[in-house]
């Protein structure tokens, strides 16, 4: 029973890892915290969805299409809206992408309407394998596989890329930077366009799980941010292990707990590390100079 | 023929202050070239308008032989001018080696794929990668920077920082050099390697240097030439003899 439960929240968890990655990723680069990173994904995932059956294609050419959507829509939050603002402060840009949610999430309603819809992939969430004595469906299995992959080859890209360390030092000091040959702006609509894609894939692996509708990403995206905050935003790979430990706890207390207030642990866990740890588990807080 | 690099009537204004009012000067190659001149004469402001963080109000920057007024910074370093700031702008969370690197970014080819599949020495991905640390190497071999290597900036004393500002401006391989006050916050001893350090980037790389300074002892033991601006215009030009002995530019100096 208990290894069931850890491993079915290691299966969300790594829904709130990617979510939380996509946030920390353009958080990393441009300290904007993305509010509309969960309806992209959710965009990202309809037009999937139209792919598959009005097109009749097949899954890679589905998922090819969210990708290349989830990529503009990111280049056009960081293009048409973040770089026309004038000298914006952090709340501006969080309006910005409030008002960017906002927009796709009208758009959704408009163009596919507020009714559920049922995406097939074609990994099964039906189907078992018994590992031990631990039932595991193919798609959390997919799920979890994936999910770990992509994480390793953002950490990488990040870390050991030139690119990669072009994006820190972006981060730190914009001015020299660009003084140095980096182009920031280009740097930035891609950073947006990576962290689009990630959702991008996250959206699609847990729209089998709950349904595809305008709303779905509500969920996923608030728990990234709380395993976001809870893993530290500025460091990857404590964005990661906050996801983990978040679908985890979650999962415990949904067991063995209370199965109503399930979806409230999160919330409770943002309170609780902002209170005691507000730069989260590895996070580091930078100190800026006036 | 052509001058290496010049600036022909330059204008910047901030509202009703003109910061650099209609401004010339040319730089020929190997020089280095002093600018002088009390707080707010205009000399930071003509750095970034000749780097692309500003744009001029009017007039033009020519490097070799091109107007590159108005180009994005990028654009700028790619073409061969680098610089150090007055205020240090390095990347304070990275080591001394990534600053060093991240100079050398504009020359860097290899995409994400390739370097990720770069699994022996001799692919071109590895070979591009040894050569760029073979650069960064030597500059920390020429300033002296071995003790600093993989330390974090921010652990490192003020001086060091500077030297690691001029290391990351040298990788970037320029051929202008612009220092925005190189020796500020520096003691004797320091200031002495500086002088040193400066003549031989200049004799040994080859390159050109423009350089704001106050420290007089400075300007007057490297330049070639010296420039000194008031209220961005050019009050004095020469010899740094002739500079210093300009009745204009004591009075600015002096009151």
């Amino acid at each position: 029973m208990l290894q069931q439960v850890i491993i079915s929240g290691i299966a969300y968890g790594s829904i709130y890892a990617l979510m939380g990655l996509a946030m920390a990723i353009v958080y990393k680069t441009s300290t904007v915290p993305n509010f509309a990173q969960g309806e992209m994904a959710m965009i990202s995932t309809y037009v999937a969805w139209v792919i598959l059956t009005s097109y009749g294609a097949s899954f890679p050419v589905a998922l090819l299409g969210a990708v290349v959507v989830a990529a503009l829509s990111g280049i056009t939050l960081e293009f048409a809206f973040i770089r026309r603002a004038k000298e914006p402060n952090v709340l501006n840009l969080i309006i910005i992408t409030l008002g960017f949610q906002m927009i796709l999430y009208g758009l959704a309603g408009w163009r596919w309407g507020a009714d559920q819809k049922r995406v097939q992939l074609p990994i099964s969430d039906r189907e078992v394998i018994h590992v031990g004595n631990v039932a595991i469906s193919h798609l959390s299995l997919a799920t979890i596989v994936i999910a770990a992959l992509l994480m390793l080859a953002v950490y990488l890209f990040f870390n050991f890329s030139r690119w990669g360390t072009a994006i820190r030092a972006t981060q730190q000091n914009r001015v020299a930077a660009r003084i140095h040959g980096v182009p920031v702006n280009r740097l930035l609509a891609g950073s947006f366009a990576l962290s689009a894609v990630v959702g991008a894939v996250a959206g699609l692996l847990v729209a089998p799980i709950t349904t595809l509708d305008p709303t779905m990403m509500w969920d996923p995206i608030l728990k990234g941010f709380a395993a976001a905050v809870l893993g530290g935003l500025t460091s990857l790979p404590g964005v990661v292990i906050g996801g983990y430990l978040l679908g985890i706890i979650e999962n415990l207390f949904g067991a063995y707990i209370s199965v109503e207030f399930k979806s409230v642990v999160a919330f409770l866990i943002i309170v609780l590390v902002l209170c005691v740890r507000p730069s989260g588990l590895l996070g580091r807080h930078y100190v800026r100079k006036v | 023929m052509e001058p290496f690099f010049a600036v022909e009537g330059l204008t910047r204004r901030f509202g009703g202050l003109i910061a650099l009012d209609n401004l010339s000067f040319q730089v020929d190659p190997g020089m280095i070239f002093s600018i002088i001149g009390p707080n707010g004469a205009g000399k930071s402001t003509l750095f970034n308008c000749i780097c692309g963080l500003y744009e001029p109000d009017a007039g033009r920057v020519l490097f070799q032989a091109e107007t590159i007024t108005g180009e994005k910074p990028h654009r700028v370093a790619r073409r061969g001018i680098g610089r150090t700031f007055q205020n240090l702008e390095l990347f304070r969370h990275m080591t001394t080696m990534d600053n060093l690197m991240l100079g050398r970014h504009l020359h860097m080819r290899s995409g994400v794929w390739s370097g990720a599949t770069m699994f022996h020495r001799g692919s071109r991905a590895a070979r591009e990668e040894q050569e760029h640390r073979a650069r960064v190497e030597e500059i920390i071999d020429l300033l002296r920077l071995h003790a600093a290597r993989d330390r974090y900036i921010w652990q490192l004393p003020y001086g060091t920082q500077k030297l690691v500002e001029l290391g990351r401006a040298l990788a970037t391989k320029p051929k202008l050099l612009l220092l925005d006050e190189p020796a500020a916050g520096m003691n004797l001893e320091e200031r002495q390697d500086l002088i040193f350090w400066i003549a031989d980037i200049r004799d040994e790389l080859g390159v050109t240097i423009l350089m704001i300074e106050h420290n007089m002892q400075m300007v007057m033991g490297i330049s070639d030439h010296v420039l000194a601006l008031d209220f961005g215009r050019a009050i004095a030009s020469g010899s740094p003899r002739e500079v210093a002995a300009d009745p204009e530019v004591v009075r600015a100096y002096l009151g």
